[in-house]
């Protein structure tokens, strides 16, 4: 377990050092928030409505925007094939990859989507479910996007590739979460709905490790 | 097991699939020709459709062999990770093209009747939703074959993606069921039996055979083509030392 500990951690320092933290989500998000006025009009009810969508639809692009990343840099310079060889499994490798990528990429835009929505006129008692919902969509997400990481590592030019595969996953994430965004809470505190992709997040738990080694595996034949 | 072995040598399936297709042919126009002509102008018209009932019987078989190739599919594919079968790869990669037109098919018949009777093109009802996105796991699929140069490695990344889009299919189908539904719902595989008149589910299931055929076929002649692809593939490769 050390190993995967280790692994986990080297990445996360990776990723910060280029830049990829959570002043680099906030400002994504705030990119994203500019945009979207300028093409949909600045109509206030209309923004409300479309509030939620829109968050989840950024964290979708932002996922997409690092996905190709996940894997490719490691397969590039070989450190992946020493990853391959060594005594971790190359499933668990592929998990605390998985992991790296949610708490550094994912986690971050989900925190801040929801307080960065007020400017898009969302109402505030909504913030709190958004939040809920986007950080367990986004685990699910994070998992999903790693297995085609892995299909696209050694593509050079897997930019249009990868969402084809991503987005066909995406569809019951995106459908929950905005159900789950924008249902009632109940006095439990959970809605159907959140439990369904909370139920999303563990079944892409159990397939990612050995879909995303699978993949891997094609490469080093 | 055994027929699995034999069926395994590439020259031995060449020779049944030439021994097959002639009569495979023949059946598929016959059983086509017969189940058009029955749908097309002896069954009756509809009480409430009137004649554009008709793009049903294209239209339903076209979404059953949609669904039924992508199943497929995944089958050949897990058959290729676990015993290694020669063929399963190249009856995977041979199927999806074919999958992906009756997919289109599929949607754009239905596209074509949803304009006079629910007078639009297109809606984003569940049903519609899901063909849709079957459509886009076929086209990620033929993508990955599409991308990489060297065939082993596509083969090896093209199984986990048929496989992954396999366990994705009912998901995405219960949820989208769950968002938002207009289509109407299946009205010949039920537990009480068939709610359709059998002047219109006669020509239905014909023209569902004749489909059915008319992938076999087509299927096997792809399967031999990709067999010749990969012995010429192999031949240039010896040509030029590499192997």
């Amino acid at each position: 377990m050390s190993g995967f500990g280790s692994l986990l951690w080297r990445d996360l320092v990776l990723m910060f050092r280029q830049g990829g933290s959570l002043g680099a989500a906030v400002s994504f998000m705030l990119a994203f928030v500019v945009m979207i006025p300028l093409a949909i009009g600045p109509d206030q009810a209309t923004l409300s409505r479309l509030a939620p969508g829109l968050m989840w639809l950024a964290l979708l692009l932002a996922v997409l925007l690092t996905t190709e990343r996940m894997f490719q840099q490691d397969h590039e310079d070989g450190s992946l094939d020493l990853l391959a060889t060594g005594r971790l499994p190359l499933e668990l490798v592929c998990l605390a990859k998985a992991a790296a990528h949610w708490l550094s990429v994912s986690l971050p835009l989900s925190v801040v989507a929801a307080p960065v929505g007020i400017l898009l006129n969302l109402d505030t008692p909504r913030i709190l479910p958004v939040m809920l919902a986007m950080v367990t969509g986004s685990l699910a997400l994070s998992l999903l996007a790693s297995v085609a990481g892995a299909v696209t590592a050694g593509l050079r030019r897997g930019g249009l590739v990868v969402p084809l595969l991503v987005l066909p996953l995406y569809v019951p994430v995106l459908i929950f979460g905005i159900a789950a965004s924008t249902g009632d809470m109940n006095p439990s505190g959970a809605t159907p709905a959140l439990l369904v992709l909370m139920a999303i997040a563990l079944v892409s738990l159990v397939i990612q490790p050995w879909a995303a080694a699978a993949a891997l595996r094609a490469y080093f034949r | 097991m055994q027929t699995f072995e034999i069926l395994a040598n590439p020259n031995f399936f060449m020779r049944v699939a030439r021994a097959i297709l002639p009569w495979g042919w023949a059946a598929t126009v016959i059983t086509l020709g017969a189940g058009l002509y029955l749908a097309l102008f002896t069954s009756p018209a509809d009480y409430q459709q009137g004649e554009t009932v008709r793009i049903m019987y294209v239209h339903v078989p076209a979404a059953w062999m949609a669904l039924f190739i992508y199943v497929l599919m995944a089958v050949s594919s897990a058959v290729a990770l676990i015993f290694r079968h020669p063929l399963a790869d190249a009856a995977a990669k041979a199927a999806a093209p074919f999958g992906a037109a009756f997919c289109f098919l599929s949607l754009a018949t239905g596209s074509i009747w949803g304009k006079p009777m629910w007078g639009t093109w297109w809606v984003w009802d569940a049903r519609l939703t899901s063909m849709f996105v079957l459509m886009l796991l076929y086209l990620g699929y033929m993508a990955v074959w599409r991308a990489f140069d060297d065939p082993h490695r596509a083969a090896g990344l093209a199984r986990v993606v048929a496989l992954v889009g396999v366990i994705n299919i009912p998901i995405v189908k219960f949820s989208v069921d769950w968002w938002n539904t207009l289509h109407q719902p299946a009205s010949v595989v039920k537990m009480s039996g068939p709610a359709i008149d059998p002047a219109m589910l006669w020509p239905l299931l014909l023209m569902a055979l004749g489909y059915t055929l008319l992938f076999i076929c087509l299927h096997l002649m792809a399967i031999g083509n990709e067999i010749t692809a990969r012995k010429i593939r192999a031949a240039r490769l010896r040509a030029v030392g590499a192997h």
